[in-house]
């Protein structure tokens, strides 16, 4: 399967990663090669198979759903780019 | 000057028990190692500061015991990918520069716990994508081998390119890796020292930012096999915080190197075999089975036959882990935002933001990762990716429940590259450096990479030894065994 570069930029925009439109033939070049490498798992006989969902076979843990941590709001704000009165702030969402 | 920070894990732990040498003097030799090792990039983010003062306590810690722990006072590099807390940790990637973390990763907990020191943060490839340290934000690692009489700088490997060079060129004694298709045993190979990726689960991967979360795991790279069965025993742990993490209890790993696999038996994978290998990793290989076979093992021909679409399907899986993990990097929590012009909204910010902060190999693989788990292709990409894993996973099994104790492969399809040499190649071409060692990434099993001899140009190759799930312990004394018929005991002329 080939890439267009209708294909790359709707790729790029669900991915949010801008691409300018310039790079976008590049882009759409490259993602075909890498694809055109995994086409060789059409080869495979499947039937039968299940797709993995653990590496290893063991029941994922279970926990009491308690809360174990907490009032922490400056640690967790810390790193923020962009912090205000106890939130974390972004562009406006809705219009 | 000191030379201190030439000795291995176990001797340095040795002579720090019996109070020869001090944690102090250990630490400033390193230190002063880092020091004048720039032109390697490997130390990006130095703690000098943290290191003298964790040197200082574990020489209290040492005074008058003798059961102190083994790795009190040994001073050990970390890789950028491990959160350490109060210190850089940005993955070698500028959508995270500046990230201080709030917290610390376990497994630099558990190290620290027993008290060993911390020199610094290590290179690598950007979020551990690539496989010879050219995508890192920090710039490229060189690796302190070079050719015989060419100085072309060399790539050290990758994604933990830093760890290896600076193990390799005794800037640290041991260093903290990860490992999502080969990037612990590609880099040790390339560099002359040992490295080993643990079973999946054996290692907490809490606090390490995540790549593929299916696939990640930590290990050390280290000098001897001794020394990565001393740091390999104080990484793993069961942990509550990693659900993944196997609640078992972790063995003694230096006690399992007894030196004794007569009756075991090598399998010698016949798949592994490549069309157009080069004729001194075909006869290093027959070196490693003729070693192996002379310590009492029987060498058997196996078959994998699933191999090869182990690479194909690694990069269908970890691509696709890879761009849901990174969803979380939209400038809003941590890192990188960029500026914004007039009118644009929250779109925009991610957009910008994550063009400006991830690198291009990072950008190729979240865009592939995000085709093959689009609508449409779910299936014919992703599950199925998933199915051939279930297939590669099968061939082990079989081969283990037929008795095989070991599986010996070649660690890299070649030395170490020069830096720039592959620019040209396509991301396939780069991609191959990881033909022996994704299989065991896929499949969630244990691999040590050892050096046991050179090519024609005087660089180090190493041999892979692929061990049963949960078996590290028999897997390192196979390790040991090869490690001492080989004698590897090379070390790069410094230059640097």
């Amino acid at each position: 399967m080939s890439i267009d570069i209708d294909t790359a930029r709707k790729v790029a925009h669900l991915a949010r990663i801008r691409v300018p439109e310039d790079k976008l033939p590049g882009l759409a070049e490259q993602l075909s090669g890498i694809l055109s490498f995994m086409e060789q798992l059409n080869e495979v006989d499947v039937t039968g198979v299940e797709p993995m969902t653990s590496v290893t076979p063991m029941r994922l843990k279970r926990r009491t759903d308690v809360v174990t941590d907490g009032n922490i709001q400056a640690s967790i704000l810390k790193n923020a780019p962009d912090a205000r009165e106890g939130f974390f702030a972004v562009p406006k969402v809705v219009e | 000057m000191s030379t201190l920070n030439t000795l291995t894990i176990a001797a340095a732990r040795d002579a720090l028990r019996k109070r020869e040498i001090t944690s102090v003097e250990l630490t400033e030799a390193c230190l002063t190692a880092v020091e004048g090792a720039g032109a390697l990039n490997a130390f990006v983010h130095h703690t000098p500061e943290i290191a003298r003062a964790q040197a200082k306590a574990a020489d209290e810690r040492l005074q008058g015991r003798e059961d102190a722990p083994a790795l009190c006072g040994i001073p050990l590099g970390i890789k950028d990918l491990f959160c350490t807390k109060g210190v850089p940790s940005q993955a070698a990637s500028n959508i995270l520069r500046g990230f201080r973390p709030e917290y610390e990763s376990t497994v630099t907990q558990n190290l620290w716990d027993a008290g060993a020191v911390m020199l610094g943060k290590l290179n690598m490839d950007e979020f551990a994508m690539g496989s010879s340290n050219e995508t890192s934000c920090y710039g490229n690692v060189v690796n302190p081998w070079r050719r015989s009489n060419d100085p072309t700088p060399l790539t050290p490997g990758g994604s933990s390119g830093g760890s290896a060079s600076a193990v390799a060129a005794d800037l640290c004694l041991g260093a903290t890796g990860t490992d999502t298709g080969g990037s612990i045993r590609q880099p040790a190979a390339f560099t002359g020292i040992v490295g080993i990726k643990p079973t999946y689960g054996r290692v907490s991967r809490w606090g390490v930012v995540a790549f593929a979360s299916s696939l990640d795991q930590a290990g050390p790279m280290t000098k001897t096999v001794r020394d990565g069965a001393i740091m390999l025993t104080t990484m793993a742990s069961h942990d509550a915080k990693d659900s993944t993490s196997a609640d078992l209890p972790v063995p003694d790993f230096e006690a399992a190197l007894t030196g004794d696999i007569r009756g075991k038996k090598i399998g010698i994978p016949r798949e592994y075999r490549m069309e157009g290998m080069p004729a001194e990793i075909e006869r290093l290989w027959a070196e490693g089975s003729a070693m192996l076979r002379d310590a009492g093992a029987e060498i058997v021909d196996i078959s994998l036959p699933h191999t090869k679409y182990a690479l194909p399907a690694y990069y269908v899986v970890a691509p696709a882990e890879a761009s849901s993990n990174l969803a979380r990097y939209d400038g809003v929590r941590y890192g990188h935002r960029a500026k914004l012009g007039p009118g644009d909204g929250i779109t925009e910010m991610y957009e910008k933001t994550r063009a400006e902060g991830f690198g291009a190999e990072v950008q190729r693989r979240i865009m592939i990762g995000t085709y093959v788990l689009s609508a449409g292709f779910y299936d014919a990409y992703y599950n199925r990716a998933r199915k051939v894993r279930a297939l590669i996973k099968r061939d082990f099994e079989q081969v283990f429940a037929a008795g095989i104790d070991a599986i010996l492969t070649p660690a890299t399809p070649s030395a170490a590259f020069g830096l720039g040499e592959m620019a040209d190649a396509s991301p396939v071409e780069m991609y191959l450096n990881d033909v022996f060692t994704v299989t065991v990434n896929l499949a969630g099993l244990p691999g040590i990479a050892v050096p046991t001899g050179y090519d024609a140009k005087g660089l180090p190759l190493g041999l892979q030894l692929i061990g049963r799930p949960w078996a590290e312990g028999d897997l390192l004394n196979h390790a040991y065994v090869l490690e001492r018929a080989a004698g590897f005991v090379g070390k790069p002329a410094k230059w640097w």
